[in-house]
């Protein structure tokens, strides 16, 4: 298609919904009897796969994990406990390091030159690829006597690498944060570097007339006009971050000795391995106080702001 | 200054701006090369691995000593007890992503027309359901999802699949068709109805054909989020003929001995379709991947 649709669908923005509402309406009289009908029944399918696949499982969800008695449970439960602490880590450091890095490098990737273009296409490799095989090739990379990491570690260095995900519980857990950062902080500094190219020029000409260049260039004029959408972004990426199963699951695989799961995993595993499934959404639903304050931002933030994404 | 007077003067250092010019790029090298070994590690890990022959796995080589694409074959021509049903889980993958493009665009812009053209009444609370359905991640429903499914009797079927796949890819859909519909002037769908269209004509002769950017955006999205997808598929397929490749392939790492040159060939095949479909689709898809790529 020709450059002007593609422009279309790049700029759109999210809260465009207000703006629709001024226009004029297509059926201005309101719809006609056979025109009503046919609007509902054009929507009828989205509503009934809602309602069958939304809205079913989720009242039935809380219908099975609305005991009290499961949280009871769950609270004395050690590897439930060790469960939060690693999910509070893993969302806390996770989409902390994923955006600023990614902050940083579309930075950096708003060099000029072809060789930087170049980088930029090999660099979103780890998101244009499916997350299942690669994390299994970290988890191979990653193995403390066969694995890639600790042969080069060995090769340059002479350094006899640790088991990296069958030892500890910290490093394991770092590993997991390490390998979610490099599945996702290409997305995000995509994202970000759409957002550095809607400045305008002229505000970095101006400011550099008035001397100002590196650092205050980016505290005062990049910062203040991204701010908006690093926080946009960073409210998604949480959300998303605390429904990750793939990278817990594939690369430590919850363990060493079921230390590193994380209340996604967890209820997976209480749900499939244990065959409780009321416990595994009682693990799921505890994310809730947390979950549903960020919902509620994110989709307020999104109906307000113009956030091009 | 003249050339020469330039020559004459023994040189004693750079100029400060070509020596600060010289260091950031310098520098810039240094952070291409870091951002070079970070991306492709797992990917070079991949690909090693693959080419090790059957045995020469465990070994602490960095490059493999006799590289082969014996896996590859054997892969290929299922050639190894669990590589038995490959390609017939290769059709089962495709078979799920295409009806799952059919389908989320099909309900998509059924529902986006209505909401956004016939401005239904209410029609906010269908796109605030559908932006909601967005951003709660899929994990969170996969229990009962299951349990469900289990009472309809349709696990180990590959509809159950497609109905999760839709279900999750149809609120994005809703929601870009709304977005990029706005660019499309709403009089000529007055035109049409003054000359006596009906809203199915309207939908089928004047929006669809105006849509066709965002169809492919939405389309392509809906392909690799089936494609890529684990978690439903490993639920809801457990029979070795109706699994993905998904699930089948992270069925080897549970398996006793994993052939990891095996496995890994099988994760490339895997992925070269969907890698492939993105840098094709790449520029067509900057809305669709963007906003949407970021559901595991």
């Amino acid at each position: 298609m020709d450059a002007t649709q593609l422009q279309a669908v790049r700029a759109l923005p999210i809260g465009a919904a207000p703006a629709l509402r001024v226009r004029r309406r297509a059926w201005r009289a309101g719809l006609l009897g056979s025109e009503f009908a046919w609007a509902i029944a054009f929507v009828v399918p989205y509503v009934a796969l809602f309602l069958v696949f939304v809205a079913y499982p989720v009242v039935y969800g809380l219908w099975l994990g609305h005991s009290p008695s499961l949280y009871t449970e769950l609270y004395s439960d050690p590897i439930y406990q060790r469960t939060v602490v690693n999910t509070v880590l893993y969302v806390g450091i996770g989409v902390n390091l994923k955006m600023f890095g990614a902050l940083l490098l579309s930075g950096f990737f708003m060099r000029r030159g072809w060789w930087v273009k170049g980088l930029l296409l090999i660099y979103v490799l780890p998101w244009a690829v499916p997350a299942l095989p690669t994390f299994i090739s970290i988890h191979w990379m990653l193995n403390g006597q066969w694995g890639l990491l600790n042969n080069v570690l060995w090769a340059l260095f002479g350094i006899d690498g640790p088991g990296w995900v069958e030892t500890s519980r910290w490093l394991a857990l770092g590993s997991v944060i390490a390998s979610h950062i490099w599945k996702w902080m290409p997305f995000w500094t995509v994202i970000l570097l759409a957002g550095r190219m809607a400045v305008a020029q002229e505000l970095y000409e101006a400011a550099a007339v008035d001397g100002a260049t590196g650092l205050r260039r980016f505290v005062h004029i990049t910062f203040p006009l991204l701010a908006n959408l690093y926080l946009v972004c960073t409210l998604l990426s949480t959300i998303f971050t605390l429904g990750d199963f793939n990278s817990v699951y594939f690369v430590s695989g919850g363990g060493p000795a079921l230390s590193t799961h994380v209340l996604a995993t967890l209820g997976i595993r209480d749900a499939f391995e244990i065959g409780r499934p009321e416990l595994g959404v009682a693990a799921v639903m505890s994310a809730l106080p947390l979950m549903i304050p960020l919902v509620i931002l994110l989709m307020r933030k999104l109906r307000t702001t113009e956030v091009h994404l | 200054m003249t050339a020469e007077s330039i020559a004459g003067r023994p040189v004693r250092r750079l100029p400060r701006y070509r020596l600060r010019r010289n260091l950031n790029q310098a520098s810039a090298l240094a952070v291409a090369v870091l951002v070079l070994i970070w991306t492709l590690a797992p990917i070079y890990n991949m690909v090693a691995v693959a080419l090790e022959k059957h045995g020469t796995v465990f070994t602490n080589d960095i490059w493999p000593q006799h590289p082969s694409l014996e896996s590859f074959r054997v892969v290929a021509s299922e050639d190894y007890w669990y590589l038995t049903d490959f390609w017939h889980q290769f059709g089962n993958s495709l078979y799920v992503g295409v009806a799952t493009v059919f389908f989320t665009l099909l309900i998509g812009s059924l529902a986006a027309f209505s909401i956004s053209r016939m401005r239904i009444r209410h029609g906010w609370v269908l796109s605030n359901t559908a932006l909601m359905t967005y951003v709660i991640p899929s994990s969170f429903l996969a229990i009962p999802f299951y349990r469900i499914m289990q009472n309809y009797g349709l696990t180990n079927n590959l509809w159950s699949v497609i109905a999760a796949e839709v279900t999750f890819a149809t609120p994005y859909a809703i929601f870009i068709f709304q977005q990029y519909s706005a660019s499309i002037p709403l009089e000529l769908d007055e035109a049409a109805r003054i000359d006596g269209a009906s809203p199915l004509q309207i939908y089928l002769r004047i929006y669809l054909p105006l849509m066709a950017p965002a169809l492919v955006a939405v389309g392509t999205y809906a392909l690799l989020l089936a494609w890529n997808e684990y978690l439903y598929q490993f639920m809801l397929l457990s029979s070795k003929r109706n699994m993905t490749v998904a699930v089948a392939l992270a069925q080897f790492l549970n398996s006793d001995e994993a052939p990891w040159n095996y496995m890994m060939a099988t994760a490339i095949i895997y992925a070269v379709p969907p890698v492939a479909i993105y840098y094709v689709f790449r520029r067509r898809m900057t809305a669709g991947l963007t906003m949407g790529g970021v559901k595991g």
